[in-house]
């Protein structure tokens, strides 16, 4: 592929991404709506599947906060990747935000002025058992990202009290992180290890359950519990406080338990494209 | 629901409840994290700022960029909570409402009380549905600030819920 047309695909999956709401989550929506009876609550999620209808049609983005570009990059055994390559990736995002009104959210940590479309983040990493490349674009809005958390575990800490830490870095991101939520949870690995698996955690399909069979028991669990908190569509109440919880979880030391919550808003927005 | 036009006066103010749907046609002003820094620190000197503060409505937001035959890009509300601490020295000098998401503090909560003020919710994460309702955009100050510069909006029905009302009753 040449490097204009790969800089192309990239623009295109900026839109895909910012316009169109995922058919996973769309699908959890629309099944929060059938279950909520809460007035307040029901309106607030035809709210966000008619924005959802209007950013499609309008090639609007779905939130404003067009969120940090992050890119997973996934190349299989067979694949060699050059700095250039990813290079095109991060120039392709850049332009595709310009070229389609998005807007630009970076800026100097320290000076914080003139914000622009530098600083996409690019994650990448070799997979033995793949073949071919990946590469999933995930803005991440920053009223949700603000609410991440991680905690330094005892080794000797209990799954409750795990559980009881998630449930809690959720009830303190209240109605300003724009519920309903997916909860990202990375456990495992080290401090940034487990706060990057809980937002890789994220990109995955929202609506399949986890292959793993205690992973999948610890999700339906903490999905129960936070749904429990109530805050609900918009924070005005209601059964639906979190549309799904994703839990990855990486080796660890023998002397620690880190864990990571990434949180998403309910305009949980990514799009991949694979080359074989 | 009820329709409202600014510019609002103090009386329709008390008559609003928490909890209460509004539709606010009007001119509104975008403002967040920098501006009100910017606002408060000129305030504090004495300067003059870009924007007369009393008896307006200001929105905590951050458009998009404006793509090519709409008027202003996805638009809606950013966390209010972060312009808590610059939120007094604009309600002192008469600011009537302010728009956004989520909670706000006890401090605040009292000041919209004692300032006789409003604070409204936007649905948030609804930016496009919340951009149909924008008629016009125009940038008035900070311009170096992109997306968190001062505009004035000029908004038609914009929806929205009384999240604190002017005696300090809270939605959350």
């Amino acid at each position: 592929m040449t490097n204009l047309r790969l800089k192309k695909e990239m623009e295109e999956l900026v839109a895909k991404a910012s316009f169109c709401l995922r058919a996973d989550l769309y699908l959890l929506l629309k099944k929060a709506l059938a279950k909520e009876t809460k007035p307040n609550a029901r309106k607030a999620l035809r709210c966000i599947l008619e924005n959802a209808r209007i950013a499609n049609k309008e090639n609007l983005a779905i939130c404003q906060d067009t969120g940090l570009p992050v890119l997973f990059i996934e190349a299989g055994k067979d694949v060699k990747l050059s700095s250039q390559f990813i290079k095109i990736l991060q120039e392709g995002v850049m332009s595709g935000y310009k070229k389609h009104s998005l807007r630009a959210s970076m800026v100097d940590p320290i000076l914080r002025k003139a914000p622009s479309y530098k600083g996409v983040i690019s994650h990448v990493e070799f997979l033995e058992q793949a073949k071919g490349i990946k590469i999933t674009l995930f803005p991440k809005g920053f009223g949700s990202e603000n609410k991440s958390q991680l905690k330094m575990f005892n080794p000797t800490a209990s799954v409750e009290e795990i559980e009881g830490f998630i449930v809690e870095s959720v009830k303190n991101a209240g109605p300003e992180g724009c519920p309903p939520f997916v909860v990202g949870v990375g456990i495992g690995g080290t401090a940034d290890k487990a706060l990057l698996l809980a937002k890789k955690s994220l990109i995955d399909r929202v609506d399949k359950s986890n292959p793993d069979r205690n992973l999948k028991k610890l999700e339906q669990s903490l999905f129960k519990k936070i749904n429990n908190l109530r805050i609900g569509p918009m924070g005005f109440g209601g059964k639906t406080t979190v549309l799904a919880v994703k839990v990855k979880t990486a080796p660890t030391h023998i002397a620690g338990l880190p864990v990571g919550v990434n949180i998403s808003c309910h305009a949980l927005r990514s799009a991949a494209i694979t080359f074989k | 629901m009820k329709k409202i036009k600014t510019p609002i006066a103090k009386k329709d103010i008390f008559n609003l409840r928490v909890g209460d749907e509004v539709l606010l046609s009007g001119t509104i002003y975008t403002a967040r994290d920098q501006v009100h820094k910017k606002l408060v620190e000129a305030i504090k000197k004495g300067k003059k700022v870009p924007l007369a503060i009393k008896d307006q409505i200001i929105y905590y937001c951050g458009p998009s960029a404006t793509p090519k035959g709409k008027v202003i890009g996805s638009c809606g509300p950013t966390t209010s909570s972060r312009m808590d601490e610059l939120t007094e020295p604009l309600l002192k000098k008469g600011l009537l409402a302010m728009i956004g998401k989520g909670r706000r503090s006890k401090k605040v909560k009292n000041l919209i009380k004692k300032y006789k003020a409003i604070y409204f919710l936007a649905p948030s994460g609804c930016g496009a549905l919340l951009a149909e309702k924008v008629m016009f955009k125009k940038l008035v100050g900070f311009k170096e600030l992109g997306s968190e510069a001062i505009y004035r909006l000029e908004v038609k029905d914009f929806p929205l819920i009384v999240g604190i009302d002017s005696k300090g009753r809270s939605i959350y």
